[in-house]
């Protein structure tokens, strides 16, 4: 079955026809050329691939493309200033909390999410917020840190 | 050189520097190789082997060809030549010819136009195969057996490589010895879980050039492998490695999906991309070996070491991979950070039908320094000294050669174990916790780059650089060093704007690709900074000095007197006499336009001349102290590492962020080996590869880390430099099971140490009437 899907993408009304068993992750990425949002695991365990849905942090590899019919989604894209970064991203070059990269878009978006339910998180919080991705590289330390100092706006 | 003779400090290096790619990466725009796409680009699948050890008696791709969409289908026959990362072990090829050896192993591939397609076509692949009697023990491997996985196993047997050496005479030592202890350690293989799955894409044109994009990290191997398989000279390829997220050793060895991609685009003529899911990377593999080793130490009434007496049983897997080096530095890897004067190894690697390991980070290096520094901290207690006291007593000196003839240079463990002591408050801990809490050392050595290229022709430097700046002053950067994430690009940069003394953004690490980069071995035993940092810095020598000879002309004064600031060059003792970068450079390049400048570097000549010498030989090495601290559970045998305080010799740290980055990330991978991750097989079936059940520590199981860099400078790495990406792994390990056996009285020499077994090891050592702490 293939039945258009609505929905506004980074702020765009977006139209487009998959099949019904189509993940969001591959509309994004195959289909629409959007490749922020990186493809870890495809079932779900690394979070390499996290968008936000209504923004909620999903893993657009588990989420089908017709439950984002009518919503919005956002993605790596969407949070990156048409120029410069955002103050997280900043941080995150800063602190060393990017190393290969590839988990980076991904953690990005998830602490997006975060900042923007708890503006001033604990440590804890930002260690819950972000248990959903996984980084091989960098031992988290430098990227809970840079979280951490986003927030407080250093 | 001592410092005051220094004439400019460093304006750079020695700092905190941000990687310059960062932007691209925390916006999603770095480039991955499935990141990118070909025109008219068709899908490449994969058939995998569902058998562990079969012969193939036929594969008929006729049913697969017809299917409408479908542009090959390919066998093993189609290029049968044999290759693998080392040359004296050739014995993979690209898709399976006659056997295949694991169950993953690539019986064809498919090139369509889509994926559903591809798996259609794989679908309708018939192969009939006679299976065989499935290896999966090395024990039993090392005698002949019946069809041995392949047929150079020696005797007939599966044992891959086997070692043996002595130096010294260790019986005697042993004889002679006050103490003696013995620690048998046991290591369930392991894997790097990087996050990018490989990927390569791969594309043929009409004249007669191929282009292949790949997530390696060593493209000029992965170069002569597809030049040699595809019987294509090397100047008609063209490598280009994209970002690359991570790598860890997976992505050292050319591997047989890289070059059936190629062979899928020379038959199509069409763009190929081959990109892996979860499974296809845990059966790849090539992670840390599965192995037993065993460790007989002596020493003398003062614990002063007399002798090692070690074994190695490594289980291979499918290939031979890097398996020849890991067998040797099971053993080599020994020789550090102590002196020990009597040395004997007897290691086997032995092929089994399981997928291949390879080389993970700190290779051959991680389980012999387990046994090794858990033996010492069991020295330590028996002879009753403090483990540090121990550790300093045997210290190897600075500018000393071991028993197997390592050159040592610049080594500041004495330092680490100082620097660590302090930091750790070791004197009001170690043995005073309370039950169920501890505190333990462990200690760590390392290679600074292989000082033996892999490849012996045509002889080369191992590294080369290439600068290219034209009149916008813009510095373009050439190197074959592969970024896999640590940093190379930034430190490449780095050491050419300091040098130059120009800002940092001038410059820029152009992507590599063989048609523009001179050749670099790659990103494998920790060789980049101290050898791609050497040809760097000299190629920006060379460039500075054309700068000064046209700043020279332009002053009028010699370029002796001429001194380099930043973007400028002034007359060294009227420093308000000076022109501009710019202004250097246009004069500089008058004559000859754009202004190109090259440096190389080759390590120097060392090692003995017996058979094996030149394995673990290095320009230099690294050095480690860690301190961990824990908290045990004793009813669930739950424990947390609660802290890690890591003493780190790697030289100067020329990017602390960087090196900072290497321990943390490092310590990450220890821990993960050493608490829970375990390719778990059932005969010769991998039962866990997904990252649901292969698990890799979350950033609640992460310790606190305090990084101590107390290297002094060493005498050859570039600015005083030496590696900072393997090393800081080893010592994890240990520390923690140190730390444990602080904390419950119980030695865990079976890897990974889970819960269950923390509870078993505290009911025996309870059943067997010892007491701990008061427990
Ligand atoms: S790709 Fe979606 S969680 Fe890994
Ligand atoms: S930076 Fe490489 S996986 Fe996170």
């Amino acid at each position: 079955m293939r039945a258009p899907v609505r929905l506004t993408l980074n702020g765009h009304p977006v139209e487009a026809t998959c099949p019904d068993e189509r993940v969001l992750l591959d509309l994004l990425r195959e289909e629409l050329n959007l490749t922020g949002t990186k493809r870890g695991c495809d079932l779900g365990t690394c979070g390499c691939c996290t968008v936000l849905l209504d923004g909620r942090p999903v893993l657009s590899c588990l989420t089908l493309a017709r439950l984002a019919d009518g919503r919005s989604v956002t993605t790596i894209e969407g949070i990156s200033p048409p120029s410069g970064l955002s103050p997280l991203q900043r941080s995150f070059v800063e602190h060393g909390a990017t190393q290969c990269g590839f988990c980076t878009p991904g953690f990005i978006v998830a602490a997006t999410a975060l900042l923007r339910e708890h503006p001033h998180p604990s440590r804890d919080e930002v260690v819950r917020g972000l248990s959903g991705n996984l980084c091989r590289c960098t031992g988290y330390a430098k990227i809970i840190e840079a979280v951490l100092a986003a927030a407080e706006g250093r | 050189m001592d410092a005051s003779a220094r004439p400019d400090p460093l304006r750079l290096l020695g700092g905190r520097i941000p990687y310059v790619e960062g932007p691209l990466k925390v916006t999603g725009r770095a480039e991955y190789t499935d990141d990118l796409k070909r025109p008219g680009m068709l899908v490449g699948r994969l058939l995998r082997s569902p058998w562990a050890h079969a012969r193939i008696r036929s594969i008929d791709p006729s049913a697969a060809r017809a299917l409408p969409g479908v542009y090959a289908v390919l066998t093993g026959e189609r290029y049968p030549t044999a290759f693998g990362v080392l040359p004296i072990t050739h014995d993979e090829t690209a898709i399976a010819v006659g056997k295949v050896r694991y169950i993953g192993d690539i019986l064809a591939a498919v090139a369509a136009q889509d994926e559903a397609t591809a798996e259609r076509a794989l679908a309708a692949i018939r192969v009939d195969v006679e299976p065989l009697a499935e290896h999966t023990d090395p024990k039993v491997g090392i005698a002949p057996v019946t069809d041995p996985i392949h047929a150079r196993g020696l005797h007939g047997s599966n044992v891959q490589k086997e070692v043996a050496q002595h130096f010294g005479d260790v019986d005697a030592a042993f004889a002679r010895a006050a103490h003696t202890v013995r620690v048998r350690g046991s290591f369930a293989g392991v894997t790097h879980a990087f996050t990018e799955p490989m990927a390569t894409i791969a594309e043929a044109t009409p004249d007669g050039r191929l282009t292949v994009w790949s997530a390696t990290q060593v493209p000029h191997y992965l170069h002569r492998a597809l030049s040699e398989v595809l019987g294509l000279p090397m100047h008609r390829i063209r490598v280009i490695k994209p970002e690359v997220g991570g790598g860890f050793g997976g992505k050292s060895d050319p591997l047989p999906h890289e070059i059936a991609c190629a062979a899928l685009a020379l038959e199509t003529g069409r763009p190929v991309k081959i990109l892996f899911d979860r499974e296809d990377v845990f059966l790849t593999n090539h992670g840390r070996h599965p192995t037993q080793n065993d460790l007989r130490v002596a020493a003398d009434a003062e614990g002063h070491l007399l002798a090692y007496d070690l074994t190695a049983a490594i289980d291979g897997g499918a290939w031979s991979s890097f398996g020849t080096v890991t067998t040797y530095y099971n053993g080599v890897l020994a020789m550090g950070p102590y002196r020990v004067p009597n040395f004997r190894y007897h290691g086997r690697r032995v092929y089994t039908n399981r997928p291949p390991s390879g080389a993970m980070r700190a290779h051959g290096g991680t389980n012999v320094r387990y046994t090794i520094e858990v033996a010492l901290d069991e020295l330590a207690e028996k002879i009753g000294v403090d483990p540090f006291e121990l550790r300093r007593r045997n210290a190897l000196a600075p500018h000393s050669t071991t028993v197997n003839q390592f050159r040592i240079t610049s080594t500041s463990f004495l330092a680490c174990l100082n620097a660590v002591r302090a930091a750790s408050a070791w004197e009001s801990s170690f043995r005073r916790l309370p039950f169920g809490e501890g505190i333990g050392l462990g200690c760590g050595f390392y290679i600074s780059g292989s000082n033996s290229p892999i490849h012996f022709t045509p002889k080369m430097p191992q590294s080369t650089v290439h600068l290219k700046v034209d009149m916008d002053g813009g510095i373009a950067v050439h190197s074959m060093q592969a970024d896999i994430g640590q940093g190379s690009n930034t430190l490449l940069a780095a050491i050419v704007a300091e040098v130059v003394g120009v800002d940092l953004e001038r410059v820029h690490v152009v992507r590599v690709d063989s048609d523009v980069s001179p050749i670099d071995l790659g990103s494998y035993s920790s060789r980049v900074t101290f050898m791609m940092g050497n040809a760097a810095r000299r190629a920006a020598e060379e460039l500075k000095g054309r700068l000064v000879h046209g700043a020279s002309e332009l002053l009028g004064y010699p370029p002796e007197q001429i001194r380099v600031g930043p973007e400028r060059f002034e007359v060294a003792h009227r420093p308000d006499l000076a022109v501009t970068y710019l202004e250097a450079l246009h004069r500089a390049m008058e004559r000859t336009g754009a202004l190109t400048a090259s440096g190389a570097y080759s390590s120097p000549p060392m090692g003995g001349s017996f058979k094996g010498a030149r394995a673990g030989t290095a320009p230099a090495y690294s050095f480690a102290a860690y301190v961990a601290r824990v908290a045990v559970d004793a009813e669930t045998g739950d424990y947390r590492v609660g802290k890690v305080w890591a003493a780190f010799d790697c030289g100067r740290p020329l990017n602390r962020l960087a090196v900072e980055g290497q321990i943390e990330g490092s310590i990450h991978m220890g821990l993960g080996q050493l608490m829970g991750e375990s390719l778990n097989y059932r005969g010769a079936r991998l039962m866990n590869p997904s990252l649901l059940d292969y698990k890799i520590p979350m950033p609640m199981q992460m310790p606190e880390v305090e990084c101590l860099l107390v290297g002094a400078e060493d005498p050859e790495g570039p600015f005083g430099a030496k590696e900072a990406g393997e090393g800081p792994l080893v010592a994890t390990l240990p520390a923690v099971a140190n730390a444990l056996y602080d904390a419950v009285g119980v030695r865990f020499t079976d890897l990974p140490i889970t819960p269950d077994k923390v509870v078993k090891g505290i009911e025996t050592r309870r059943r067997e009437g010892r007491a701990w702490k008061g427990d």
